[in-house]
C-alpha cells in the first residue's frame, strides 16, 4: 500500500484575496507527496508548508472527506473533480497523477458562483433555487398517513433516489459551458416528479425553481452532456430532459 | 446545584402522551413573538428548525458549512430504525426501548428511551410525507434490513446514502420555511458562545466565517444541534469542521457535561496510511454480515504481509486465526461495535497487525468465502450443475456486487486494492460520540432556557449505541420531541417581548470571544493547529481510547494540560481575524478539544468500571470481557465546570430501573 | 404562483424554439435533398425534369407557404441561437486558465454557434447562387431538344414561339405563356467552379456537426429521453447527421467531376 514512489508536482493554484480583489495563478513546487494521500490532504501538506514559510495558506471548502457532503469543488487540471471519474475531489488520490506533473487548481467559474477566497466560492445560489420549490408543503406534525399507504413502485422509487442522490457540489455548473444548472434543478424536480407526493405541486415547484435558476444567473443548457459526465454522483441528463417535459406541460397549463 | 431529570411520572408507556396532554402550550399568535436560535443543521438541527418555525415561532438557524444541506448527518450510510413491524417479526416499540438499553449497556435513562421508540413510527411516516426515496421491494412498500445483531429486521434505508436522504428531507423542511422567512439562516456563521441573561440563555455571540465579523443574536430559547466531539481525535470519521466548540461554551456557561469518555469506536473503516492522514473513512456495518474477520495466526506470516511479501490469500485456512469467531462462537463475526473494535485492538497490539503503517494496525475483512457460498448458489438456481472454479467465482462476485457494489468501490478508490479478489483491511476507528451536554427530559440543559438535541446531548444511547439509531434520535428529537417541549418552556416567555442585544451581558460574551480570537491571532508562535490536534489525538487514542487504565489516563490528562499550555504559548494562526480565516477557525475548535480532551479523561479515570464504550483494563472478566459496576456506577457523570477541567465538579444523576433488568452482555 | 408572462423569456422556452426550428428545418433539408437528387438524372430528360421540379417548388402555393414557414424558421432559429449564446456568455464572465472540455463532451456540441454561422454564410451564398440568379438573375431558358423552341412552363413546347426579355412566350405576337427557365444549367455552369464546389463540400461538413449535436439535443430540449427510446434516437441522429450532408455534398462533387 505505501511503498510506491513518491511525487514531486507543480501546483498552480488560484489565489485570490477576497470577493472584490484581484487573483492570480500562483506557482508552488510541493515534493514527496504519496500516491496513497487524496488530493486535499496534499492540499494541507502546501498548507503546512505555508504556513511554516509565514504565508498565508489557501483557502478551500471541505468538510466530509467522504464524498457525500458536497463541500468540496475545485476545477483540477482543466476539470471539476479533477480526472478521475465518479469521484469528489476529496476521494481523488493522489495516484491519479504522474510525478513531475504540473497540476492546475481553479475555483469553480460561474456568475452565481462568486470567489469568496482563492478556490472558495459562494454557492449559496444552489439554496435559494431550493427555497423556490424544493420541498413538499408538508408539516411535521406526526400525524402523516402510514408510510405505507401509498405504494410507490419500486422503478420510480429508485428513479427519484438516483435523482435525489445530488450532492449539490456545482459541478454540472462548473463543467457546463454556459454554467448552466439544469442538472441540479432537474434533479431535484425529477426526484419529487417522481413520487406521488411530490406530484402535488409538481406544476409550481418546475416553473419557481427553473425561474430562480435563471435569475441566479445560470446559463442556458445546451445539451452537451458534460454535466453528466462530470458529476460525482453520475447523475444522468435524463432529469433534463424530464424537467424540459414537466416545464412544457406546466407551462401549457397554469 | 442538584439534577432534576423532570421525568414524568407514571407507567413507563404512558409518560409521553401524559406529560404532552398536561403541558403549556402557546397560542399562534404568541409564537411569532417568540425567537428560537438553533445551532447546526443537521438532522437534530434542521428538523427543529423547521418544526418550530412550522410551529409558528421566528427560528435563526446556523451552521458553519456554506450550506444547512452539507451537516455531517449526511454521511450516515447504514439505516434508521423505526419500530413499525412492517416485517411483522416480532417488533414493538418495547422490543426497540429493550434493545437499545440494552445495547447501551444499560447506561441511559428509561423514559427518555422509550419515548424515542415510541415516536421512532412517526418519523418513517413524516419523511415519506416529505419525499424522501426509502428502499421499497417489488410490490410498491417499503423494505426493511436487519442491523447490528437484533434480531428484527426494522431498519429502513436508502442504499448506502440514508443520512444523506433524511437530511435533506429535513432541508426541504427548512427550504420551505426559508422561503416564507420564518426560518433566518446563517450559514457560514460559528457560535462562539451563548448569552446568559439572568439565568436563561437568551442569545449567542457568532462569527461570521466570510468577513470575520462578530455577531450578537438573541431569542428567547437557544437549541444546541451542533453534532458530537469525535475530532477530539483528530483521526476519526467525523468530518473535518465537526467540533465541540458550541457545546463547550455552553459548558462553559453552566450546562453540565454528561459522560464525555462514552465513546464509539466503530470497527469496519480504511485504516490509517500515514502521517499525512486527515481522516478516516467508515463502511458500512453490513459488510460484517458476509466478510470473515482474521489475520494471520503467526507473527512471521503478519511481518510478511506487512512486507508485502507474502499475499494475503496465499496463508492456509490453518495458518488463519478468525479471532471473532473464534471467542465469540455464537455471534461470531456479529458481535456489537465495542466487542469487535477491542478484539481487533488486542490482535494487533499482539503483533499480528496486516497494515504497514507506523502502528501496523489493521485486520482483514474477507469475502472469499462468502464469493464461493453466493457463486454455488447462484450456479444451483441458473441449472449449472458443473460449474468451474472460475464460473463459481464469477457469479460469487456479481452477488456481493449488487450487495456491497458502492462500498467495494469506495474502497478501491482509496486504497487501490481490489477487494474482490484480496481480502479488505480494516481497523477501528472513532465515529460517534455517545456523551454530550446533560439534559433532562424535556432535552434542556441544566441552564434554562438551553437545549440540546441529537449527538449534542448524552440521553439515549448510554454507553454504547445501536447501528441504524443515530438518526432516529436525531430526527425524533427535532421533528417530535423538542417542539413540545419547549412550548412548555416558552409558554412563559409570551410577555418578554423581543430581547435586546444592547445590554451588558451580550457586550461582556461579545468581548470575550473577541479577545480570544485576537489571542490566537496575535500569538506569533512557530507550530501551526494542526499540530497540536494531532498530538491531541495521539494521546487521546493511545490512552484514552478502546481501552484506558489508571495509569494511562493520568499521563493522559497531564500530557494534554501541559499540550494545552504549549498551544497558547507556540500555536501560529495566520491571517487576520476580520477576514475568512480557515486557520483561525481551527486554531478555536482545537482549543476547545484541548480543554474537552481533559475532562474526557478525567470522566474515563472516574468511571471505573467498563460498560459498552468504555473499556477499563482494570475491570474485564477472566476472559477479558466488559465488567460493569451496577451498583457503583450506574448513574450520568454531569461535570460542572468551574474554571479550567481540572476543577470540574462531578455531578450523579442517578439512573433507575424500574422497566428492565440489568443483565451482563454476552455474545459468546 | 406563476407568472406565465415571464415565463415566454425561459432559457427552457428559448431551447422549444430552438428545437421546434431544427427539427422543422431538418425536414426542409431532407425534402430539399429529394430534390437535388433529380441533379444525378442526366441528358436532356434530367435537364426537363429538374427544371420542372424548379417550377413546381416556385409557384405551387402549398410549398410557398412551406417556404416561408423555412425562411421563418432560419431567421428564427439563427435569431434565437445568438440570444441563447449571449446569455451563454453572460453565465461565465471569468473563465478558467486551463480547462478541458474535451473531456467530457463533443467538440460540435461546444460550437453549435459558429457551425450555426458558417451555415448561415453558406445559406446566403447558395441562396444569391441560385436562388437569386432564377428570380432576378439572367437566367436563360429551357429550349427544346433540337434547341429550336422555348418551353413553357408547364413543360409543352412552344414551336416557333419566341421569348421576351421578361419571359414571356411570344406566338405570332401573342402572348401563350411564361418560359421555363434554365436552372439546370445554372447549376451545371456553377458547380464546374472548383472555389464553389469546395466551399459547398466544407458548408456540408459543418452541416453534419451541425446536425449531429442538433439532432438529439432537438428531443432532449423538448423532454424525449428517456432510457428506453434515446440509445434509438442518438442513432438515428448520427445517420441523419452523416447521410443527409454527405448526398447534398456530393452532388456538387459529382458535377464537378462530370463537367471536367
Amino acid at each position: 500500500m505505501s511503498a510506491a514512489k513518491k511525487l514531486n508536482l507543480t501546483l498552480k493554484v488560484w489565489r485570490q484575496k477576497n470577493g472584490n480583489a484581484k487573483g492570480s495563478l500562483e506557482t508552488y513546487p510541493l515534493k514527496d507527496i504519496s500516491p496513497d494521500s487524496s488530493f486535499l490532504e496534499m492540499l494541507d501538506i502546501l498548507n503546512s508548508e505555508l504556513i511554516n514559510k509565514g504565508d498565508s495558506p489557501v483557502s478551500f471548502d471541505h468538510d466530509c472527506r467522504e464524498g457525500i457532503c458536497g463541500s468540496c469543488s475545485l476545477y483540477i487540471n482543466g476539470e471539476p473533480h479533477g480526472p478521475s471519474r465518479l469521484v469528489t475531489t476529496c476521494q481523488l488520490h493522489m495516484r491519479s497523477f504522474e510525478d513531475g506533473e504540473t497540476i492546475y487548481i481553479e475555483p469553480f467559474r460561474a456568475k452565481a458562483f462568486p470567489v469568496i477566497k482563492d478556490l472558495m466560492v459562494d454557492r449559496s445560489a444552489f439554496d435559494r433555487i431550493q427555497h423556490a420549490g424544493g420541498y413538499i408543503s408538508v408539516n411535521t406534525s406526526g400525524n402523516t398517513q402510514d408510510a405505507n399507504a401509498i405504494p410507490i413502485e419500486k422503478e420510480d422509487a429508485d428513479e427519484a433516489f438516483y435523482s435525489a442522490a445530488c450532492i449539490g457540489c456545482g459541478a454540472c455548473v462548473a463543467a457546463c459551458k454556459n454554467a448552466s444548472a439544469s442538472l441540479f434543478v432537474a434533479a431535484k424536480v425529477s426526484q419529487y416528479a417522481l413520487l406521488p407526493q411530490g406530484k402535488i405541486e409538481a406544476k409550481d415547484r418546475v416553473l419557481n425553481m427553473v425561474k430562480q435558476a435563471e435569475k441566479e444567473g445560470f446559463g442556458p443548457c445546451s445539451n452537451t452532456g458534460a454535466c453528466e459526465v462530470e458529476c460525482p454522483k453520475g447523475i444522468s441528463i435524463e432529469n433534463i430532459a424530464r424537467m424540459n417535459r414537466e416545464f412544457l406541460s406546466a407551462s401549457i397549463s397554469k | 446545584m442538584s439534577l432534576d431529570s423532570k421525568i414524568p411520572k407514571g407507567p413507563l408507556k404512558d409518560k409521553w402522551t401524559n406529560y404532552k396532554n398536561n403541558i403549556n402550550l402557546v397560542n399562534p399568535a404568541n409564537k411569532r413573538n417568540i425567537d428560537v436560535i438553533v445551532i447546526g443543521t443537521g438532522l437534530a438541527g434542521g428538523s427543529a428548525a423547521a418544526t418550530l418555525a412550522e410551529l409558528g415561532y421566528n427560528v435563526k438557524a446556523f451552521c458553519y458549512q456554506d450550506s444547512p444541506r452539507r451537516a455531517h448527518s449526511i454521511a450516515a450510510q447504514g439505516g434508521i430504525n423505526a419500530a413499525k413491524n412492517y416485517q411483522g417479526d416480532g417488533d414493538s416499540t418495547y422490543r426497540l426501548f429493550y434493545d437499545t438499553i440494552k445495547g447501551g449497556d444499560y447506561r441511559s435513562r428509561e423514559a427518555n428511551v422509550y419515548r424515542l421508540a415510541e415516536v421512532s413510527t412517526n418519523i418513517i411516516d413524516q419523511c415519506v410525507a416529505q419525499g424522501v426515496p426509502f428502499a421499497r421491494d417489488y410490490g410498491g412498500l417499503l423494505d426493511n434490513r436487519s442491523f447490528g445483531g437484533v434480531l428484527v429486521s426494522r431498519t429502513f434505508y436508502a442504499k448506502g446514502q440514508t443520512g444523506q436522504q433524511l437530511l435533506l428531507g429535513a432541508y426541504s423542511a427548512m427550504n420551505r420555511q426559508i422561503a416564507k422567512g420564518k426560518i433566518e439562516m446563517f450559514n457560514r456563521h460559528e457560535m462562539l458562545d451563548v448569552v446568559i441573561v439572568d439565568g436563561k440563555a437568551r442569545g449567542i455571540i457568532a462569527r461570521n466565517l466570510v468577513t470575520g465579523e462578530i455577531e450578537r443574536h438573541s431569542a428567547h430559547a437557544v437549541v444546541l444541534g451542533s453534532g458530537g466531539y469525535g475530532n477530539v481525535f483528530f483521526l476519526s470519521t467525523n468530518a473535518m469542521g465537526s467540533n465541540v466548540t458550541a457545546a463547550w461554551k455552553a459548558h462553559k456557561k453552566g450546562a453540565y457535561f454528561a459522560n464525555p469518555c462514552y465513546t464509539q469506536i466503530h470497527p469496519t473503516c480504511i485504516p490509517v496510511h500515514g502521517t499525512q492522514q486527515s481522516k478516516l473513512t467508515l463502511m458500512s456495518e453490513s459488510l460484517r454480515n458476509d466478510g470473515r474477520i482474521w489475520v494471520p495466526a503467526k507473527l512471521e506470516d503478519a511481518e510478511a504481509v506487512r512486507k508485502g511479501t507474502l499475499k494475503p490469500t496465499a496463508i492456509k485456512e490453518e495458518d488463519r486465526d478468525y479471532y471473532l469467531e473464534r471467542r465469540y462462537p455464537s455471534f461470531g463475526n456479529l458481535v456489537p461495535r465495542d466487542v469487535a473494535s477491542r478484539a481487533a485492538k488486542e490482535r494487533c497490539d499482539a503483533g499480528f497487525g496486516v497494515v504497514d503503517n507506523d502502528t501496523n494496525e489493521g485486520v482483514f475483512l474477507d469475502f472469499a468465502a462468502a464469493i464461493q457460498r453466493y457463486g454455488k448458489e447462484e450456479a444451483l438456481v441458473k441449472g449449472i450443475s458443473d460449474a468451474s472454479k472460475e464460473e463459481i467465482t464469477a457469479l460469487g462476485e456479481k452477488v456481493i456486487e449488487t450487495k456491497y457494489g458502492n462500498l467495494f468501490d469506495m474502497y478501491k478508490q482509496i486504497t487501490d486494492d481490489n477487494p474482490y479478489k484480496t481480502p479488505m483491511r480494516i481497523y477501528p476507528a472513532v465515529h460517534y460520540t455517545m456523551g454530550g451536554l446533560w439534559v433532562d427530559y424535556n432535552l434542556m440543559t441544566n441552564v434554562e432556557g438551553m437545549y440540546a438535541i441529537g449527538e449534542a446531548n448524552f440521553s439515549d444511547h448510554g454507553a454504547n449505541r445501536l447501528g441504524a439509531s443515530a438518526l432516529m434520535q436525531g430526527l425524533a428529537d427535532g421533528y417530535f420531541v423538542l417542539p413540545y417541549t419547549i412550548g412548555d418552556y416558552l409558554a412563559n416567555d409570551i410577555r418578554t417581548g423581543k430581547i435586546s442585544t444592547d445590554t451588558p451581558e451580550f457586550e461582556a460574551a461579545e468581548k470575550k470571544a473577541t479577545d480570544e480570537i485576537n489571542k490566537l491571532i496575535n500569538n506569533n508562535g512557530t507550530k501551526a493547529v494542526d499540530y497540536f490536534h494531532k498530538k491531541l489525538g495521539l494521546i487521546m487514542w493511545n490512552k484514552v481510547g478502546m481501552s484506558r487504565t489508571t495509569e494511562g489516563l493520568n499521563e493522559a490528562i497531564a500530557e494534554i494540560a501541559s499540550l494545552r499550555e504549549e498551544f497558547y504559548k507556540d500555536v501560529r494562526v495566520p491571517g487576520e481575524a476580520n477576514e475568512l480565516n480557515q486557520e483561525l477557525e481551527k486554531a478555536g475548535r482545537v482549543a476547545d478539544f484541548l480543554e474537552l480532551g481533559e475532562l474526557f479523561a478525567r470522566d474515563a479515570l472516574e468511571r471505573e468500571e467498563s460498560c459498552g464504550g468504555h473499556f477499563r483494563e482494570e475491570y474485564k472478566t477472566e476472559d477479558g470481557e466488559a465488567l460493569r459496576r451496577d451498583a457503583e456506577f450506574a448513574y450520568v457523570s454531569a461535570w460542572e465546570y468551574t474554571g479550567k477541567p481540572s476543577d470540574a465538579i462531578l455531578h450523579k444523576d442517578k439512573l433507575d430501573f424500574e422497566n428492565v433488568e440489568l443483565k451482563t452482555r454476552s455474545y459468546k | 404562483m406563476s407568472e406565465s408572462k415571464g415565463l415566454l423569456k425561459s432559457h427552457i422556452v428559448k431551447k422549444y424554439w430552438m428545437a421546434f426550428t431544427g427539427l422543422f428545418l431538418m425536414l426542409f433539408l431532407t425534402g430539399h435533398l429529394a430534390g437535388n437528387l433529380q441533379l444525378f438524372l442526366t441528358g436532356y430528360e434530367g435537364q426537363l425534369q429538374f427544371n420542372e421540379y424548379a417550377v413546381f417548388m416556385t409557384t405551387n402555393p402549398a410549398v410557398k407557404l412551406l417556404s416561408y414557414v423555412t425562411y421563418i424558421s432560419i431567421l428564427f432559429h439563427a435569431i434565437d441561437g445568438i440570444v441563447i449564446s449571449m446569455a451563454n456568455r453572460k453565465a461565465r464572465p471569468d473563465g478558467y486558465a486551463y480547462s478541458k472540455p474535451g473531456k467530457n463532451s463533443p467538440w460540435s456540441s461546444r460550437n453549435m454557434g459558429i457551425l450555426g454561422t458558417i451555415i448561415l454564410v453558406y445559406i446566403v451564398v447558395h441562396m444569391q447562387n441560385f436562388w437569386y440568379e432564377y428570380k432576378f438573375g439572367k437566367t436563360e431558358f429551357m429550349m427544346s431538344e433540337d434547341g429550336l423552341s422555348p418551353l413553357l412552363q408547364d413543360g409543352t413546347i412552344a414551336e416557333g414561339a419566341t421569348v421576351t426579355s421578361t419571359g414571356n412566350v411570344m406566338l405570332a405576337g401573342e402572348n401563350i405563356g411564361v418560359a421555363m427557365k434554365d436552372l439546370y444549367t445554372i447549376v451545371m455552369e456553377g458547380f464546374a467552379n472548383p472555389i464553389l464546389v469546395v466551399f459547398y463540400v466544407l458548408a456540408m461538413i459543418a452541416m453534419g456537426f451541425h446536425l449531429i449535436h442538433g439532432f438529439q439535443s432537438a428531443f432532449q430540449s423538448i423532454g424525449l429521453r428517456n432510457k428506453k427510446y434515446s440509445p434509438a434516437i442518438i442513432k438515428i441522429g448520427y445517420a441523419f447527421a452523416v447521410i443527409v450532408p454527405l448526398l447534398f455534398a456530393i452532388i456538387p462533387v459529382y458535377l464537378f467531376i462530370m463537367a471536367a
